[in-house]
């Protein structure tokens, strides 16, 4: 690039000038969301294209939490599933990827292959029959109907035993010999020194659980046993035009995920590169 | 030995059991019983019956209106949507790959999107696409007439678009970021003795050399671009209007089942979904993904 003299343009003003426009883009609809969850209605219903509130008023959060029963209740079976989600995902897929990195039995190498044919099935295919199978086992609008069908995820499996093929044998060999048994080995020795690879799958399934809307919308029918997505929802259809409501309930939701981001972004980018088969 | 062989094998299927039994309970007994039901008129009232009625849903798609109404918009949505979050997804990547101040903050910032939830973003978008909304101001600045983006059936879909390159850019930026890492710096340093330019650096070094990652970056945008649901569900309030400019093939799939309660036909539609996804990813892996797998 060159200038009116025929001097070279710094790359680097056009880099930054692409970067910071593109974070301009980026971050305007999540500031003009908080903004508007900071205005009156009066001020929402005008139209009028201001970022900073004319009178800031913190009502819209206070009456969120207070005059409808219903959401902090949707924050806690969302906080509930997520977590319950996540902790159940880091034990079981660690435990099989461990089975399948370390153990020598037959049908080991099947069930390799088994899930990593199952990543390939696509969620949509088996939506109608395991809610029907819910529906068998009374599971239907239930926490466990939602819960027990994330409990393992194929991904982190097969994430989990190339970490533990990855990661040398010794020290699980000799606490062996000190008479550990292989649970002992397992939660005592492999599974501490899995830290990072159980960082990143924490946050993705937490993520996932948290953000999903598809399979509680399917589960759950009783208001009072919504999720934030679902509640959101509603609440749409419940304040249709009190944009300052809905725009505060949003991030209200949007604040832990964000929180759990912020701390632990490089494990993502590790979970996303991973999935990305890197 | 031969105990310890035993034992070692106890451990194995017990460690492995809460998988096979999550697994087969709702993934691999989900995709027999999806075939099942594909073939089958299935009734709901006051328990669960079944009428064989061979291809009947298979062929039934062929003359119902929605279902090509809803393949004309997921291929529409799929062909405008992956070029353009595709090609932001490079851009992004290559700038903040060269090595300035500041790049981690970027980085973190573009993320945002990818991490917060569908359903907040969509809300956001519809506050921002009112007809008196943020966009609309946005775009009258540059003299161009309002648009009714929730209302318009020429429009809903594209306002969709809009919003799901913006937040999955970012995603398949960071696979761009972690293959640009791997491309040698010597490549760039001869290029350089060359003579060559940042562009022509850019079009004849790092573009072929990401030529696999796109490649898998495309099958993904493809795969997710099919599977749309919770924006357009959103949006539409569940009908994938206005006047079906909204609907999908998942949000079909999701009405035939539990709004007409038609699950025989919503599971034929859905193994028609997974047998194309299946298409795509076996033919990515193919090409692709094999070496990765050991």
């Amino acid at each position: 690039m060159w200038d009116k003299k025929g001097v070279r343009v710094s790359l680097r003003t056009v880099q930054y000038a692409i970067l910071i426009a593109y974070a301009v883009i980026t971050f305007i609809p999540f500031l003009w969301g908080l903004s508007a969850s900071f205005k009156t209605l009066g001020e929402i219903s005008s139209g009028e294209p201001n970022f900073i509130p004319k009178t800031f008023t913190l009502d819209n959060y206070k009456q969120i939490f207070v005059d409808e029963p219903l959401f902090p209740r949707w924050f806690g079976n969302s906080t509930l599933v997520a977590v319950i989600v996540m902790g159940l995902n880091l034990l079981f897929n660690s435990m099989a990827g461990y089975a399948l990195a370390r153990f020598n039995f037959p049908g080991n190498k099947l069930m390799f292959f088994g899930i990593l044919a199952v990543l390939m099935i696509p969620g949509q295919l088996t939506l109608i029959p395991s809610y029907l199978i819910l529906n068998d086992f009374g599971w239907l609008n239930s926490y466990q109907g939602l819960i027990v069908p994330g409990a393992v995820n194929a991904t982190f499996i097969f994430m989990m035993r190339q970490f533990f093929l990855s990661f040398p044998k010794d020290l699980e060999e000799a606490s062996e010999i000190d008479g550990l048994s292989r649970f002992g080995t397992f939660f005592r020795i492999a599974l501490p020194l899995a830290g990072p690879a159980l960082a990143a799958q924490a946050v993705f399934i937490f993520m996932g659980a948290w953000n999903d809307f598809l399979r509680p919308l399917v589960i759950m029918s009783e208001k009072a046993m919504f999720t934030l997505p679902l509640g959101l929802n509603t609440f749409k259809g419940q304040y249709f035009s009190f944009w300052n409501l809905i725009m505060a309930a949003s991030m209200v939701f949007t604040l832990p995920a964000l929180i759990l981001f912020i701390f632990f972004n490089r494990f993502f980018v590790k979970g996303i590169t991973f999935t990305g088969g890197k | 030995m031969n105990r310890r062989k035993l034992r070692e094998a106890a451990a194995g299927y017990l460690f492995l059991l809460p998988t096979l039994l999550v697994i087969g309970t709702f993934l691999l007994a989900p995709i027999v019983y999806a075939l099942f039901l594909s073939f089958h008129k299935v009734q709901l009232l006051g328990g669960i019956s079944y009428r064989f009625i061979d291809f009947d849903n298979y062929v039934r798609m062929g003359a119902d209106d929605r279902v090509w109404i809803a393949l004309y918009n997921t291929f529409e949505y799929a062909i405008i949507v992956v070029p353009l979050q595709t090609a932001l997804a490079i851009l992004l990547a290559a700038v903040l790959n060269s090595k300035l101040r500041g790049r981690n903050a970027f980085r973190i910032l573009y993320f945002l999107p990818t991490v917060t939830s569908s359903a907040v973003l969509t809300l956001i978008f519809m506050w921002i696409f009112k007809t008196d909304g943020l966009l609309n101001d946005l775009l009258g600045v540059f003299g161009i007439q309002p648009f009714n983006w929730l209302g318009d059936p020429k429009v809903a879909l594209k306002g969709i678009m809009l919003m799901n390159v913006w937040s999955t850019a970012p995603y398949f930026m960071v696979i761009y970021l972690a293959a640009l890492q791997d491309i040698p710096d010597s490549l760039y340093e001869a290029a350089e003795i060359d003579g060559a330019r940042t562009l022509r650096k850019f079009w004849s070094i790092t573009l072929p050399l990401l030529k696999p990652v796109t490649f898998f970056v495309v099958t993904m945008g493809i795969i997710g671009t099919f599977q749309l649901f919770d924006q357009a569900y959103i949006f539409s309030n569940g009908s994938g209007g206005p006047n079906n400019s909204t609907l999908t093939v998942v949000l079909l799939i999701y009405q035939y089942a539990f709004k007409n309660l038609d699950m025989g036909y919503a599971a034929a539609l859905a193994v028609m979904l997974a047998a194309v996804i299946m298409l795509v990813t076996v033919i990515q892996r193919r090409i692709f993904g094999e070496e990765k797998l050991n």
